[in-house]
């Protein structure tokens, strides 16, 4: 039997377990549309190919499986790289599938053709431009090992037009050689000696990141921090890996961190980091990043250790794997901390929680914080939140407590504005049973508001929380504190009103204006069926704190 | 921290026609210069051998190192700079020749083990090769016997077994 380069497409992503795909269609790409007719594979129409690609990074996420998406050449490639670049920054595994014009016109400037291998080098963690089409279902096979494997990352492949409707006999097809895994160094005896260290600590610090979630090994840290009772922070990607209802938690650290994590991370004397990568959000002034501490650095990435912060002890491995052999030398019973050791210091920890817990005042107006804390004790923490950047990104971050992994969806490294609505969407085709809720700025829901139609017509009745200050909050506060109360170009005054927005776009749409209208606009929002656009008109001037300026030290924080 | 140091390192690749590009692009996103490159397929011919020179900070070529040790097409980085290792450089040199230098081009020429590969009237090519600590004295020897133009290949570099 003959196959098409198509049909051998969509039997590798099946082969590879995938059902749902985010895409956009145009000219080179029919053929690959037109298969969507004899798969098993679904295809989630969006409304612009950025959407597609936060909406695979999301899906990929939540489900913890590879998420996907299919556009066409030329500027429907282009308009996925923002969001290609947001899930290589926050190491999300995506396969994206490009159109391309024919193979012999690469390089002629055909219509609709752009170089989206080349674009993409920089910001993929590998791509392949597909030049044969028996190399299809390998390139397939090599794509999803690399974007999950490892440090996970997004993957494209590049498809011409040509190759994908050329014809080859079944039998003709090289078998599929499953990629083999790296082999892993052993690392028992750097555990060992992380552990020796951490037993001798009088004021240790569990700091945890993205790669706990990413790493499925939540269970394994709980664990960990069980036997060891020290106090743990996470960075905004690793929100959700330790419990925020347990006493240990302190919260997120870093330059809208709490009080208390930042102080307990200028004053360790070790620090266990895992899965971070020291991003200048969490360090801040690095010289001045936990000076008296000795660090044991885990991560799987081995550029990560020493890149930007001098580590003791490194291991570099997957946190899931370390983290079981920490707990089986714990259980060997020669690590334990002589007892009270660390007595004074989690006083002291408990000390500084109770000095500045975070906290804001109400007021006339709806508090953006006290919406979130809202949703939060409606939702009983239950919800999958996305966000938006800015404000309403670090009120989420600090106001909804997260008690799972893969339940905090959010932009961290690259910061995409317009990121929240396709992530909900994503988030929501992997959790059909779950509430899912994004957390929006005015600004930020205007950079993909095309979503909703995406939402509504495929019935993924995802909430919109939108904290409406009418400013691009984060900026202004920027202009605020250090431009002299210059707010250039950060008004937004004159958006469309969202109420009538939604309801174009055939959601619901509701608006509160008053802090007494809010929690039952809230519960009605969530209560309502299908997808709701709330419209919350918050106090415009409000800040985020605690604030660590750009440059100073983590316990040289602006509280109010 | 900020130790300025020359390195070379001996990448062996998957010989495929984007595997340069990333190498490169990794040291472009730190603005780092490759000071030199060669490059050629190995014993086999799935297989290349890239041989590159750089000059910066330590600390950011270990982690430039690791960068490179991670891209897909990569099957292993070692450092020349590290172990013992024979580094070589080889040069064409074009010589305005006349009656007054020709005879101390020869005797060079001879003393570094060259060769001369063209004579047309009036200027000649020659061949050398050299330690790559040694081009720049033979550059600046040639230059004063009257060097026209010149090509210098990348470093060629091979570990040595000890
Ligand atoms: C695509 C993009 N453009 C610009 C920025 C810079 N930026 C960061 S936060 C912010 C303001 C966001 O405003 P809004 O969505 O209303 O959220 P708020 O801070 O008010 O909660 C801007 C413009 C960005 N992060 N992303």
């Amino acid at each position: 039997m003959k196959l098409k380069g198509a049909q051998i497409l969509f039997r590798a992503l099946e082969a590879e377990n995938v059902d749902t795909i985010f895409g956009y269609p145009g000219g080179k790409v029919l053929d690959l549309f037109d298969e969507l007719f004899r798969s098993h594979v679904k295809n989630i129409l969006v409304r612009h190919e950025q959407g597609a690609a936060h909406a695979a990074d999301a899906y990929a996420r939540v489900s913890g499986k590879v998420g996907v998406c299919m556009v066409t050449s030329g500027p429907g490639a282009t308009n996925t790289v923002t969001g290609i670049v947001n899930a290589f920054m926050d190491s999300i595994p995506i396969v994206v599938l490009t159109g391309q014009v024919q193979s012999y016109l690469l390089g002629s400037d055909a219509f609709q053709e752009a170089d989206i291998t080349g674009i993409t080098r920089p910001c993929t963690k590998h791509n392949f431009l597909i030049q044969r089409v028996e190399d299809i279902a390998q390139t397939v096979k090599d794509a999803f090992h690399i974007a999950s494997t490892g440090r996970p990352g997004p993957v494209l492949i590049d498809l011409p037009v040509d190759i994908i409707q050329m014809e080859i006999e079944e039998a003709d097809l090289p078998v599929v050689t499953i990629p083999v895994e790296k082999s892993q160094t052993p690392i028992v005896e750097e555990c060992q000696e992380a552990l020796t260290l951490l037993a001798r600590a009088h004021k240790p610090i569990i700091f945890t990141g993205g790669g706990v979630v990413l790493g499925k090994a939540s269970q394994e840290l709980r664990q960990f921090v069980k036997q060891v009772n020290i106090p743990v922070t996470s960075s905004l990607m690793g929100l959700g890996a330790f419990p925020a209802s347990d006493p240990l938690w302190l919260g997120m650290l870093g330059m809208h961190g709490t009080y208390y994590a930042n102080m307990a991370i200028s004053n360790c004397d070790v620090m266990l980091a895992i899965g971070v990568r020291f991003d200048d959000r969490v360090t801040s002034r690095v010289d001045a990043f936990a000076p008296n501490a000795k660090i044991i650095h885990i991560d799987i990435d081995p550029v990560t250790i020493d890149k930007i912060i001098q580590s003791h002890v490194s291991i570099i491995g997957d946190c899931k794997a370390t983290l079981r052999i920490f707990n089986e030398l714990m259980a060997t019973g020669k690590y334990n901390m002589p007892a009270g050791q660390t007595d004074n210091w989690l006083k002291r920890v408990a000390a500084w929680k109770e000095e500045v817990p975070l906290g804001y005042c109400t007021g006339e107006n709806i508090k953006p914080q006290c919406v979130i804390e809202t949703l939060y004790r409606l939702t009983e923490g239950k919800a999958i939140i996305t966000t938006e950047v800015g404000q309403n990104q670090m009120w989420a971050a600090q106001f909804y407590r997260f008690d799972e992994p893969n339940t905090f969806v959010t932009s961290g490294g690259l910061g995409t504005m317009g990121f929240g609505l396709p992530a909900a969407i994503g988030a929501q085709v992997a959790c059909p049973d779950r509430l899912v809720v994004d957390i929006a700025g005015d600004g930020s829901i205007q950079m993909n508001i095309q979503e909703l139609a995406t939402a509504v017509n495929n019935k993924l009745p995802v909430k919109i929380v939108i904290l409406n200050n009418s400013y691009l909050g984060m900026v202004r506060q920027w202009q605020e504190l250090f431009y002299g109360k210059r707010y250039s170009q950060t008004d937004l005054t004159g958006s469309p009103d969202f109420v009538k927005l939604a309801e174009a776009y055939g959601a619901t749409g509701l608006r509160a204006d008053k802090p007494e209208e809010m929690e039952a606009m809230l519960k009605k929002g969530l209560n309502t069926p299908g997808v709701v656009v709330m419209d919350f008109h918050v106090e415009p001037e409000e800040g985020v704190y605690p604030m660590v300026r750009p440059g100073a030290s983590l316990n040289d924080m602006l509280l109010k | 921290m900020t130790k300025i140091k020359e390195k070379t390192v001996s990448i062996l690749v998957n010989n495929k026609p984007d595997v340069l590009a990333r190498i490169a692009g990794v040291f472009s996103l730190r603005s780092f210069n490759i000071e030199s490159i060669s490059a050629n397929v190995t014993k086999d011919p799935g297989k290349s051998k890239i041989i590159l020179t750089t000059k910066g900070n330590q600390d950011t070529l270990m982690t430039i190192e690791k960068q490179i040790n991670n891209l897909v097409d990569i099957i292993q980085v070692s450092d020349l700079t590290k172990i013992p290792s024979i580094r070589r450089e080889m040069i064409l040199i074009r010589l305005k020749v006349s009656t007054a230098n020709q005879n101390s081009i020869i005797q060079v020429v001879e003393k570094l083990h060259g060769r001369v590969l063209s004579k047309e009237e009036g200027y000649w090519i020659v061949e050398v090769s050299g330690d790559v600590d040694e081009i720049d004295a033979i550059l600046a020897r040639f230059d004063k016997l009257g060097m026209d133009d010149f090509t210098r290949t990348g470093t060629v570099a091979l570990e040595q077994i000890a």
